[in-house]
């Protein structure tokens, strides 16, 4: 809502001295978010006003040009060149005079062209910078119109000098998209006198209804006011006051008619609709609309009705207007209307959200009525317009007001008056509250402290007690308010989950991984690019339905596609060596039953609630990592390593080891991995993931580096850690046995590990693989894997027999596993 | 050599005399200050103190002397004995220390050669952010409740007092999900944590619900359609906004310093009645102290309390909300929401494990 401080002074007795700055801490100490001071550039210089006396057209240039004389309130007329035409011998202009600067910079000077002395400018809305009025020179009146003599200064008379505050106005408060709820508020804020425009008393209207009107639909329309004018003088255009004031507010001038009732939507928050009144055939009938009907609403484009929840305002020919929303075609204003119906309704707000939604027309008019507007408005609206249309397109009213009026009662809600001061914790007095409330509007009933409050029509929002509870802490003002912290009852801290998600994420940085959180929206092409087979669960995704790129309408059911990108973005900006990860949420898709929407005038019974809950999918955490380029940098210590397969599948360990699991590794085969070079992670049986090289064919699809390293791991998948058991530590002397073992190629070494542990059985303390040669005398096809036991006994110092005696066990326990045999 | 019985000699004893044990140390004094290095100290120490040495000689005369003289000579020997030991330690000492200091400037190495053989990591700002905000909420005995991005609309809008046909609905610029009847949406906030903590519990609740949100605009210096809230719900009896405001006042010290406090401005919000939004004075700003926009907050509404089962005549309770990366953005001074969303590691690495 952008309101002209110039016509808000109109209302409110703003107190002297009053700066823009203060109007600002007004409004939004009242809740009215200021959005933006536009303040119009100012123009410098003497800007008068002037009368046109005469007018030389002169021709043999390119355009018409004319030379005009023109009264600027001196001894002698001046002379100017002028290029626009929308304006007559007698019209009153707004002049600048050589000296004056207008917006931009741009300065006005006495010289010669189109072989005459233009001595000044007779200038547009435009040039002024109050507007975008292409139309021509700004013409402040006719001939004898009431406007200020000649050499006035036109500052004041433009309203150059008018600053435009722009309020964002919360969905609660639509009587504030009009100076009528502007001038309250501000009136209250300000502590000053102000006037409510809304209480012209309307004319006298006779004569038998001006128009048959029915109402079908009373539950979505409970008032509908018509009036009929005749005898408008179509080529009346709106005054400038209005035409400005419109222009303030950002809503373009078309006709008079049309600006009048937007001028009255402004000014007192009633949209209103104009119809000609020649084009519209046989009674006016409001009902819902039917099936297969079409409207050509005032913007050009023909809309399909929704049948049964659309609103239309229908004559015989059938819809000629979409109610609360936006007018119809048929019907529009011209520039040969003489006669009109002007409507002025109130429709129920959640009707006409649906309508403005499903036609995606968030009109001003709709804004409004969504929002609430006052019913007690439409009468008062239409007298309003009447005058103006009278006043400047000499139209008269014809017949009586058409006024259905079926609302009920407004209900009284009771009030505790000790109510706000619980809420707020500041002691309010019941006498403070019934004045505050009565600020507002509210008429105020009973004595003590139960108080029985009667809202104002134009404030539908207020229902419930908690509604006027904020009123009145909103304008006591919350700075009142005072500080005080609650004591909490003694918490558990974080749960097993979260203290496990951010053990995995300092885990993974103190390694040198770098976070890099991605949106979760994913394409086909994404996952084409890993290689997903058709059939790959990883394809079954959750779409959305109003993607921010149709390339990307997905939720993610992986991490990698993200951090890929993310490693190719850091890539392309010059970085080489990189370590990333993430962890969060992902979406697998799959069939679902959708979620229930109960009400919520109670909780929902126990079985709704559980298949509302049961409807969210599970979105399993995930950890993954990518790596490129060298792990360890080269430096003066040496060449560098690079990042390889076995980086990925030790973070892998690493996620698990700050989980607290055990993670067992074995090869396996899944895109986007390597086929040869892709770890299966398991805990116990269950497999949580996969770590390896990417697959050549990925790296080049992805163009990232060949040797491209992830890893990918559901955290949920993993068991809650068991409490750990400290070991018993024995103080003997461990003995120390190296053994190589000759295996096959094809035997993994975890497999042989996991032999000897099972043959050294309870006396072996650790275990270390610590080399791995192929080569002479080992024969091909085969690999040597030295080993490193640790020997101890908890209670006695291990004999060389003893220690004989397990190393032998377990070369056996291997060598029957794996085939191993002990390397001489 | 003299037996114990044998009469005085005093020529077999001339060892014995003062003059000749002064000369005996007088000359292994010289001969250790001489040594130039611990090879050449070791090379006269057995002529000092080897069993040939004077000192040494000299002890063995002893027993010739007469009862009555012995006493005497043996002070004597023995001080010159512990006078030649002494002089040889303390030589000996200043050569090692000479030999340690050599040995040891020979090994010196250029302690500033760099060793980041491993990169550093980080992790991301907005994780430790939010961690760190979860850790002053726990500090105050909250607890911290999670709920899904993927989330039931009744929950993100209906159980929250924003109806089918609500105003706010639509300005929440939704990402729906398909199909139409899913009835999920990605949340446009953190508050449907509030519905769900409230449906799952009894009062008296503190939680404090941090998570990533959904809105439909597209990314620019200012604006991400993916980002991260805090959202924060307190019921319990007598709850007021003087509670709230205590609360808020807390957070903001902890995180952007003692002079920190908030400023409320009326506003709307379907789940909260009163509505308010916050700023918090942010004396660190890079621009100078200044108020920042923050977040919002009120009391909770007690329609949401009725939809979630709590009786709103014995209970009472707030609720706020802020975003994660504006006050990444304030705190940290960082201008660019795309510096935030984009994971280029200049921009995180800063940052560290627990920045």
């Amino acid at each position: 809502m952008r309101v002209p401080i110039g016509w808000l002074a109109e209302y409110v007795d703003v107190p002297a001295g009053t700066s823009v700055e203060d109007l600002d801490t007004a409004f939004v100490r009242l809740g009215l978010e200021v959005e933006e001071i536009h303040r119009p550039e100012q123009v410098t210089g003497p800007l008068v006003v002037g009368r046109v006396l005469e007018i030389e057209e002169l021709t043999g240039f390119k355009k018409p040009i004319r030379f005009c004389q023109v009264d600027v309130g001196e001894a002698e007329p001046r002379g100017i060149v002028c290029g626009a035409r929308n304006f007559a011998v007698g019209d009153t202009v707004v002049v600048a005079l050589p000296g004056a600067v207008l917006p931009g910079g741009f300065e006005i000077a006495s010289r010669k062209t189109y072989d005459r002395i233009s001595d000044g400018m007779i200038c547009s809305v435009r040039e002024l910078g109050i507007g975008e009025d292409h139309a021509g020179i700004l013409v402040l009146g006719g001939e004898g119109a009431d406007v200020p003599p000649p050499g006035t200064p036109a500052g004041p008379v433009t309203g150059l000098d008018d600053v435009v505050i722009e309020l964002a106005v919360t969905p609660d408060r639509g009587y504030c998209l009009a100076m009528r709820g502007i001038a309250r508020e501000m009136g209250t804020g300000l502590a000053a006198p102000w006037r409510d425009p809304a209480t012209a008393t309307p004319p006298a209207w006779s004569g038998a209804p001006a128009w048959s009107v029915a109402v079908e639909a009373p539950e979505r329309c409970d008032r509908f006011s018509m009036l009929a004018m005749e005898g408008l003088d179509p080529t009346a255009s709106s005054p400038w006051w209005l035409r400005r004031r419109l222009t303030q507010a950002g809503i373009r001038s078309i006709s008079l008619a049309v600006d009048v009732t937007n001028y009255v939507m402004l000014e007192l928050g009633q949209p209103m609709h104009a119809f000609d009144r020649d084009k519209v055939t046989g009674p006016i009938t409001v009902r819902l609309a039917r099936e297969g009907e079409e409207l050509a609403t005032l913007d050009g484009t023909t809309r399909t009705l929704a049948a049964g929840d659309d609103l239309l305002i229908t004559d015989d020919t059938g819809p000629i207007g979409l109610a609360a929303v936006m007018g119809g075609a048929t019907t529009e204003i011209g520039d040969r209307t003489t006669s009109v119906l002007l409507e002025a309704a109130h429709w129920e707000p959640t009707g006409v959200a649906r309508t403005a939604r499903r036609h995606r027309l968030p009109s001003e008019a709709a804004k409004r009525f969504e929002r609430g507007v006052d019913p007690e408005l439409t009468v008062v609206a239409l007298a309003r317009a009447a005058d103006l249309l009278c006043e400047y397109g000499g139209a008269s009213v014809v017949g009586g007001v058409v006024d259905l009026d079926t609302r009920g009662p407004r209900p009284q809600i009771p009030l505790d008056a000790g109510r706000p001061a619980r809420v707020a914790g500041v002691a309010y007095t019941p006498m403070q509250v019934a004045e505050l409330l009565t600020a507002v509007g509210c008429s105020v009933d009973g004595d003590g402290t139960d108080l029985l409050v009667t809202p104002p029509s134009w404030r539908p929002d207020l229902t419930d007690p908690a509604d006027l509870v904020e009123e009145v802490v909103r304008l006591a003002g919350y700075d009142d308010i005072p500080s005080v912290l609650p004591t909490a009852p003694p918490g558990r801290g974080l749960t097993d989950v979260q203290r496990r998600r951010r053990a995995i994420g300092r885990a993974l940085a103190e390694t040198g991984y770098v976070e890099a959180p991605s949106y979760p929206f994913v394409g086909t092409p994404a996952l084409d690019a890993l290689g997903l087979a058709d059939d790959d669960e990883r394809r079954q995704v959750v779409l959305v339905r109003n993607p921010l790129s149709e390339e990307e309408p997905a939720l993610r059911t992986t991490l990698l596609p993200g951090l890929l990108a993310t490693l190719a973005r850091n890539l392309s900006r010059g970085q080489r060596d990189l370590a990333l990860f993430e962890h969060g949420a992902v979406f697998p898709g799959g069939v679902r039953t959708p979620a229930p929407l109960p009400g919520v005038d109670d909780r929902p019974d126990d079985e709704t609630l559980a298949a509302l809950l049961g409807a969210v999918p599970a979105q399993p955490w995930h950890v993954a990592v990518a790596l490129a380029g060298s792990r360890e940098p080269r430096g003066w210590w040496g060449a560098g390593r690079p990042a390889t397969w076995a980086d990925a599948v030790e973070a892998a360990r690493r996620v698990a080891a700050a989980s607290g699991v055990e993670l067992t590794v074995q090869a396996g085969e899944r895109a986007p991995w390597h086929p040869g070079r892709c770890a299966e992670l398991l805990v116990g049986d269950v497999v949580v993931g996969h770590a390896g090289e990417l697959h050549p064919r990925v790296c080049a699809a992805l163009e990232l580096p060949a040797r491209t390293s992830v890893m990918e791991l559901d955290v949920d998948a993993l068991p809650a850690a068991a409490v750990a058991v400290g070991p018993p530590i024995s103080a003997f002397p461990p003995v120390l046995q190296d053994l190589a073992l000759v295996v096959r190629d094809e035997i993994p070494s975890a497999a042989v590990a996991e032999a000897l542990r099972k043959g050294a059985g309870e006396l072996l303390e650790s275990l270390r693989l610590f080399d791995v040669y192929t080569g002479a005398p080992v024969p091909a096809g085969s690999r040597s894997l030295a080993f490193a036991l640790t020997l101890r006994a908890p209670d006695r110092t291990l004999t060389g027999e003893e220690a004989a005696a397990v190393r032998d066990a377990a070369v056996a326990a291997a060598a029957a596993a794996t085939g191993a045999e002990l390397r001489g | 050599m003299s037996g114990a019985n044998d009469p005085y000699d005093p020529k077999q004893v001339a060892a014995l005399s003062p003059e000749a044990l002064d000369d005996a140390v007088d000359a292994a004094r010289t001969a250790f200050a001489g040594a130039a290095d611990l090879e050449g100290l070791a090379a006269v120490r057995p002529a000092h103190l080897g069993d040939r040495a004077p000192v040494l000689l000299a002890r063995r005369e002893l027993g010739a002397l007469p009862p009555a003289a012995r006493s005497d000579a043996g002070k004597r020997v023995n001080a010159a004995r512990v006078a030649v030991t002494e002089a040889y330690a303390a030589r000996l000492a200043e050569l090692e220390a000479e030999r340690d200091a050599r040995v040891l400037a020979e090994e010196r190495v250029d302690v500033t050669l760099p060793w980041d053989r491993t990169p550093r990591g980080a992790r991301h700002p907005l994780t430790t952010l939010t961690d760190r905000i979860a850790d002053i909420f726990v500090g105050m005995g909250y607890e911290v409740a999670d709920g899904p991005e993927l989330e039931a609309e009744w929950l993100n809008f209906d159980a929250l007092n924003i109806g089918r046909d609500h105003p706010a609905r639509t300005m929440m610029d939704t990402f729906f999900v398909a199909p139409e009847d899913s009835g999920l949406v990605l949340r446009t906030h953190t508050s449907p944590v509030q519905a769900r903590t409230m449906l799952s519990r009894t009062p008296p609740i503190y939680v404090v619900a941090p998570g990533r949100v959904y809105r439909t605009d597209e990314l620019d210096a200012t604006h991400t359609p993916v980002f991260h809230q805090v959202e924060g719900l307190a019921i319990d009896r007598g709850l007021t906004m003087a509670h709230l405001r205590g609360t808020l006042d807390h957070l903001a010290r902890s995180l952007f310093g003692a002079d920190a406090i908030t400023r409320w401005r009326p506003s709307y919000f379907p789940f909260t009645e009163p509505s308010a939004e916050f700023d918090v004075w942010f004396p660190e700003h890079r621009d100078g102290p200044r108020w920042v926009e923050w977040g919002g907050c009120g009391m909770v509404n007690p329609r949401v309390l009725v939809a979630c089962g709590i009786d709103p005549e014995e209970y009472s309770g707030f609720a706020f909300g802020m975003g994660i990366e504006r006050a990444l953005q304030f705190r940290s001074g960082v201008g660019d929401m795309r510096d935030i969303v984009e994971g280029d590691v200049r921009f995180t690495r800063p940052f560290g494990v627990e920045q």
